[in-house]
């Protein structure tokens, strides 16, 4: 260890504690309602809570940063004597000077961005960009004491510490050394207090993996009091030590994260918690058990299905999706993709696909980004036509390209897109939207079109009531049923889900795999249902294939598949992949 | 100006529900988007824009009708010896200035307006086909449209005059078809914006002919550029066919024009300032308001609401 | 990239002269007649046609023009049969000068005021210079030039020379004085547009994730608008300013006629009056070339700015 540290290790039990804090909108409603937390020295705290919770709000606070259009309403926050090396007292940082604030930012609190692509100065070196926050905290005794300790706190990331890595731009990184380089700035003054605001978003679990291992050794190690924004309960298992619910602005549970997440007592924490999909299919999830369990394991919160007082309902479900595997499966394929290639010049994009999907059955397509699976899908849809290779629809091989195929063939294959804030026209209302695929394939008076719009609506429960509204008068979930409704007003038979939950919370995601679950149960629909979440396997899925770089790498039963898992990359994602 | 009666935004009791109802599929029925138009009109731009256009609107429009009943004289009657100076007195050939006023606004308008309608309504259909459409018919556009670009409005309206002769059907077209490559590239960026949304890509799965999904998914989004390049364009035109007839390339004597006018009685400024006055002031006026009106549009699409929202730090 | 950036200017450079030189096409009438007038002799006529090309066919009397323009040849005027250089030839300078002026006043006071008014976003001074570069902006030239004469040099105040008289064999900047309104107006037109344009640059630039991360990270105020925010604002603002230096090269026309300054623009409307097509034609690519000219720079400048589009140029 240098002699430069200037933490003194482990003589403050709290860091920084935080109470009371009340922030609201300029003069409108309240974000934060009397949050109280503590942060405690080689601990992290994660404050967990869905879009909207006013996580990061209370996060950015404990710096004394209000993003425009905020107001402090009260309450302080108070940074504990010893934490930092300027201050020999206890201090209410809301109420410090500009400057003083100034000088424990990146100090002695040191922040971690949600997105490094956009808080990296894309115009800075990026050792220059660690060299600075050295430099304006005075870090070393001279700018050779603060390259040493540029060089170092990289190889404490995991990153090469030459000159010439140190002189490249944030663009000539991927985003995972991206965000070691963030995690590296914030490290490199060693900070009292390190907050991170969901530092893993948009990384592939491997890298995640990397990168939480990466802080959880830091903060251990350095004495560094941790404070983890996160909406990822599972994340929140691999890193916390305490962990702090969020609802719409109020803390409503706290305590050590093995209490708090095996057993929870608030009731938004249990709903919570039920939400979070679970590799192992132990639990229930989006409205039943697993499609594909693995053993009778259940967890400990899961009450009132446990095996031996299962209710009958839960397990005839559970029956007749295996026994539909057995039913269908020497069938011939509802939909069949035949070695599907698709290439743009030298760059091939998929190569060699071959997929069935079965009446009644989900197949899950897993992938990345960038691994095609979103190709894939618009392949199969005829969004995009530009492949080669078959896909046939109960023995017919179908047009490349909507435009070309049927009126029968298009009604029968419907697509959902990803984000639902994306797939409806603001300007239309839901009704008008949802009417569309009807109006298209004819047949139908437009009373009669209504009468189906609204039925779909009821279908998805959201409701006839909904026909007249506008898209921005809907929250995300809802606007997903409604997507939904509208691949369903034409009664098709394959439904292709194109990473339908990624754009919406856990629980949230929940109700919608809940209503897909229900919907091929009622209606014997063939899914193809894509996803980058591996933790939803066994949830939904009863045939699982793995997509890495344009290959299908993996291709079977989801239990199988999960069990014995043939290539390298399916091998890594399940060692990576965070779970409670 | 008075915001005070504006509806507040963000209503004083906050939206909390019971603590029990955290389901997440809650409806957001009370987050109804306030309406563009209410936007547009809780603006202070908004209203005093309004004011100020309407004003001038209403001298050039009404004007040729009360002239000689409020004057006396027409607009090309002689009502003296030049450089008279009572009620706004007379021009340099003796003529009346108020009647020449109140007749030569409605000429600068409707050739600025008729400009306008042919700029925004060139430059949209094309930037929305080269966006819609893509490819070379893209290139071709946006390259052509780069080339008119490199001359200056006005100097390009200036060598249509020189060959075609200052007539009124040349400064609408000249001036609109300038506007129009300005007008595409923001439609482009406006319609490239809508086109990647998903929505667009939904009615293309769903095989609904390209001229519907034009009218339906796009236009309707790209309203709010559009009526800002509207409002900003017409402002432009008025100063392009106001500066031509000044320049003596527009309007041509003895027709009462405010352009005109200015250029006619500027020798006499400091003797019978008037002449100019009336005319400059009301080219200002109308400028200034229909760039308000555009200001306040641009706020309103942008989704701002009130100007008193905007309050100090 | 930047070698791309010049083939594009090129291209539109020549693309502009082909327009242009369609133009001259559409022309009724024989310059050979406009130039001689009605009583010249078939003889002359023939004889003049022959000098300026006349019989040739379109395409070919193109590449002569073109030709000419670029070793400095502009061509000769049908309406006085003299050569546009020497029209032109002093005529030039003098509106250089005049936009060298108001380029040099407009461009650092529009920059940093419009920097400023990012800065105090919100705030009395901000709103102040909003609205009034909001209500300048709207008003033509001619109209801002005449109520600067109105207040500076006749009725209200009398102050300065309303228009410029120069004897003969005498400079324009031998007068100084004279130049103050004309160069006033200029910078006055194209000030709000750069103080609007600047402000919302600023704004952009000063909402984004870098800047904030950079406060969080402590870095003192001054230092995160000059090291963090300007080297990203660069790049567009040298986009605005290059778009109003051009659009000053439209806006001298107005502002020479209106007080009767010896430069192009005052050309430029004579030329039109007597339909000398020629003259029209020479002056409006010299315009356009200047207008290539200084957005090529502004694009180089956003290049050499951007790391990202820097580095990209260099593999």
């Amino acid at each position: 260890m240098p002699t430069t540290t200037t933490v003194p290790k482990a003589t403050v039990a709290t860091a920084i504690s935080v109470r009371d804090l009340n922030v609201g909108v300029h003069g409108g409603e309240s974000i934060l309602k009397d949050v109280t937390f503590d942060l405690t020295p080689g601990r992290i705290l994660a404050l967990v809570g869905e879009s909207g919770s006013g996580k990061t709000t209370a996060a950015l606070a404990c710096m004394n940063h209000l993003r425009s259009g905020l107001e402090l309403r009260g309450g302080s926050v108070q940074l504990h004597k010893g934490a930092s090396r300027f201050f020999d007292q206890n201090m209410d940082l809301l109420t410090l000077s500009e400057k003083q604030v100034r000088r424990l930012r990146g100090g002695t609190i040191a922040y971690v961005p949600q997105d490094p692509a956009l808080s990296l100065n894309g115009a800075l070196r990026v050792g220059e960009q660690i060299h600075e926050v050295l430099r304006i905290h005075e870090f070393g005794r001279n700018s050779k004491q603060r390259e040493a300790r540029v060089a170092e706190v990289l190889e404490e990331v995991g990153l090469p510490s030459t000159k010439k890595y140190q002189r490249r731009y944030p663009h000539q990184l991927s985003g995972g050394q991206q965000q070691r380089i963030g995690i590296a700035m914030a490290f490199a003054c060693r900070p009292a207090v390190i907050i991170l605001d969901e530092p893993t978003t948009g990384l592939d679990v491997a890298t995640q993996d990397l990168v939480l291992k990466t802080v959880y050794e830091l903060t251990t190690k350095h004495d560094v009091a941790g404070l983890y924004i996160t909406h990822d309960l599972a994340v929140v298992a691999q890193v916390a030590n305490d962990v702090a619910v969020m609802l719409r602005g109020e803390i409503v549970e706290r305590g050590p994260a093995k209490q708090v997440l095996y057993r929870p007592e608030h009731e938004y924490t249990q709903t919570l918690l039920a939400a979070v999909p679970d590799l192992k299919g132990a639990r229930d999830m989006g409205g039943g058990p697993a499609v594909s369990p693995r053993a009778a394991m259940r967890a400990p919160w899961d009450h009132g299905h446990d095996d031996a007082a299962r209710p009958g309902e839960a397990r005839t479900d559970r029956d007749r999706a295996a026994s539909s595997v057995a039913q269908t499966s020497d069938n011939e394929p509802l939909l069949a993709v035949r070695d599907l290639r698709l290439a743009y010049g030298p760059a091939v994009i998929l190569d060699g696909i071959n997929l069935d999907l079965l009446e009644g059955q989900t197949t899950m397509l897993l992938g990345e980004s960038g691994s095609g699976k979103t190709t894939l899908s618009r392949s199969i849809a005829g969004l995009n036509g530009a492949y080669t290779g078959e896909v046939r629809l109960a023995g017919q091989v179908l047009a490349n390209g909507t435009r070309k195929r049927s009126n029968e063939d298009r009604r029968r294959i419907q697509y959902i897109f990803q984000s639902p804030f994306s797939s409806l026209n603001p300007r239309r209302s839901i009704g008008d939207s949802l009417e569309v695929p009807l109006e298209m394939s004819g047949g139908m008076s437009r009373k009669q079109r209504r009468a189906a719009v609204a039925d779909a609506l009821d279908a998805v429960r959201l409701g006839r009531s909904y026909i007249n509204r506008r898209p921005g008068e809907l929250s995300g979930g809802e606007r997903q049923r409604a997507a939904v409704a509208r691949a369903l007003v034409n009664a098709p038979s394959v439904l292709v889900c194109d990473e339908i939950t990624s754009a919406l919370d856990v629980s949230v995601q929940a109700s919608v795999i809940e209503l897909l679950r229900e919907l091929q149960r009622d209606r014997g629909l063939a899914m193809l249902f894509v996803t980058h979440n591996i933790a939803l396997a066994r949830h939904v899925s009863h045939k699982l294939a793995v997509l890495e770089k344009g290959h299908l790498v993996d291709y079977g039963p989801t239990d199988h598949v999960l069990r014995n898992p043939r290539h390298d990359y399916t091998k890594s994602l399940l060692e990576h992949v965070p779970t409670l | 100006m008075s915001a005070q009666n504006q509806q507040p935004v963000t209503p004083d009791t906050p939206v909390t529900p019971s603590a029990a109802s955290f389901e997440p599929a809650e409806s957001r029925g009370d987050a109804r988007p306030v309406s563009f138009f209410r936007r547009f009109l809780s603006q202070p731009e908004a209203k005093f824009g309004l004011v100020l256009t309407g004003l001038v609107l209403l001298v050039a429009i009404a004007g040729p009708f009360v002239v000689p009943a409020w004057t006396g004289y027409g607009p090309t009657s002689y009502a003296g010896k030049p450089f008279q100076y009572d009620i706004f007195g007379t021009d340099n050939l003796g003529r009346d200035v108020l009647s020449r006023f109140l007749e030569g606004g409605w000429r600068l308008l409707l050739y600025s307006a008729l400009a306008t309608l042919l700029g925004v309504g060139l430059g949209t259909v094309l930037g929305m086909l080269a966006a819609f459409r893509g490819g070379w018919l893209d290139s071709v556009i946006m390259r052509t449209g780069d080339v008119l670009l490199a001359i200056p409005q006005l100097v390009f309206a200036m060598l249509a005059i020189t060959v075609l002769g200052p007539q009124g059907w040349v400064l609408v077209v000249v001036i609109g078809v300038t506007h129009a490559p300005r007008v595409a590239r923001v439609i482009r960026s406006a319609t490239s914006g809508v086109v990647a949304e998903d929505y667009v890509l939904a009615s293309q799965m769903y095989a609904v002919p390209q001229w519907k999904i034009l009218g339906r998914d796009v236009v309707p989004n790209i309203m709010g550029p559009l009526m800002v390049e509207m409002g900003l364009r017409m402002t432009y035109s008025i100063g392009a066919v106001a500066s031509l007839s000044f320049l003596g390339l527009g309007m041509q004597p003895p027709t009462a024009d405010w352009g005109l006018m200015i250029n006619e009685n500027r020798i006499a400024l400091s003797l019978q300032p008037w002449g100019v006055i009336l005319p400059v002031v009301a080219i200002a006026v109308l400028t200034v308001g229909t760039n308000l009106i555009a200001d306040a549009v641009s706020g309103a699409s942008a989704g701002r609401v009130t100007g008193s929202a905007r309050k100090d730090k | 990239m930047i070698l791309k950036r010049l083939g594009i200017s090129v291209f539109v450079l020549l693309a502009v002269s082909v327009l242009v030189f369609i133009f001259t096409l559409l022309l009724p009438g024989d310059p050979a007649q406009a130039i001689l007038g009605q009583q010249a002799t078939p003889e002359r006529l023939a004889a003049l046609r022959e000098q300026l090309n006349l019989n040739d066919p379109w395409y070919e009397r193109y590449f002569t023009w073109l030709g000419g323009l670029l070793v400095g040849d502009l061509g000769t005027s049908a309406a006085t049969g003299g050569s546009v250089n020497e029209l032109l030839g002093q005529k030039v300078s003098a509106s250089v000068l005049l936009m060298i002026i108001a380029a040099v006043i407009s461009i650092p006071v529009g920059v940093l005021l419009g920097t400023w008014s990012a800065m105090r976003r919100g705030r009395t001074t901000d709103h102040t210079l909003t609205g009034f570069s909001l209500v300048l902006a709207a008003l033509p030239e001619f109209v801002i030039g005449i109520a600067l004469t109105t207040l500076l040099s006749t009725t209200v105040f009398q102050l300065l020379p309303s228009v410029t008289m120069a004897a003969p064999g005498t400079r324009v900047w031998d007068y100084p004085l004279q130049l103050v309104l004309p160069a006033l107006t200029l910078v006055l037109v194209v000030v709000p547009y750069m103080i609007r344009m600047t402000r919302t640059t600023m704004l952009d630039v000063l909402d984004s994730g870098y800047v904030e991360m950079a406060r969080l990270k402590g870095v003192p105020e001054r230092q995160v608008i000059m090291k963090h925010a300007l080297p990203h604002a660069i790049g567009p603002v040298a986009q605005v300013v290059a778009m109003q230096l051009a659009w000053l090269a439209g806006g001298i026309v107005v502002v020479e006629f209106l007080f009767r300054y010896p430069g192009l623009g005052q050309a430029m409307v004579d030329a039109v009056r007597i339909r000398d097509v020629q003259v029209v034609q020479a002056l409006s690519m010299i315009i356009a070339a200047f207008y290539v000219v200084v957005n090529l720079i502004a694009d180089v400048i956003g290049i050499l700015a951007n790391p990202k589009l820097r580095t990209e140029s260099n593999t």
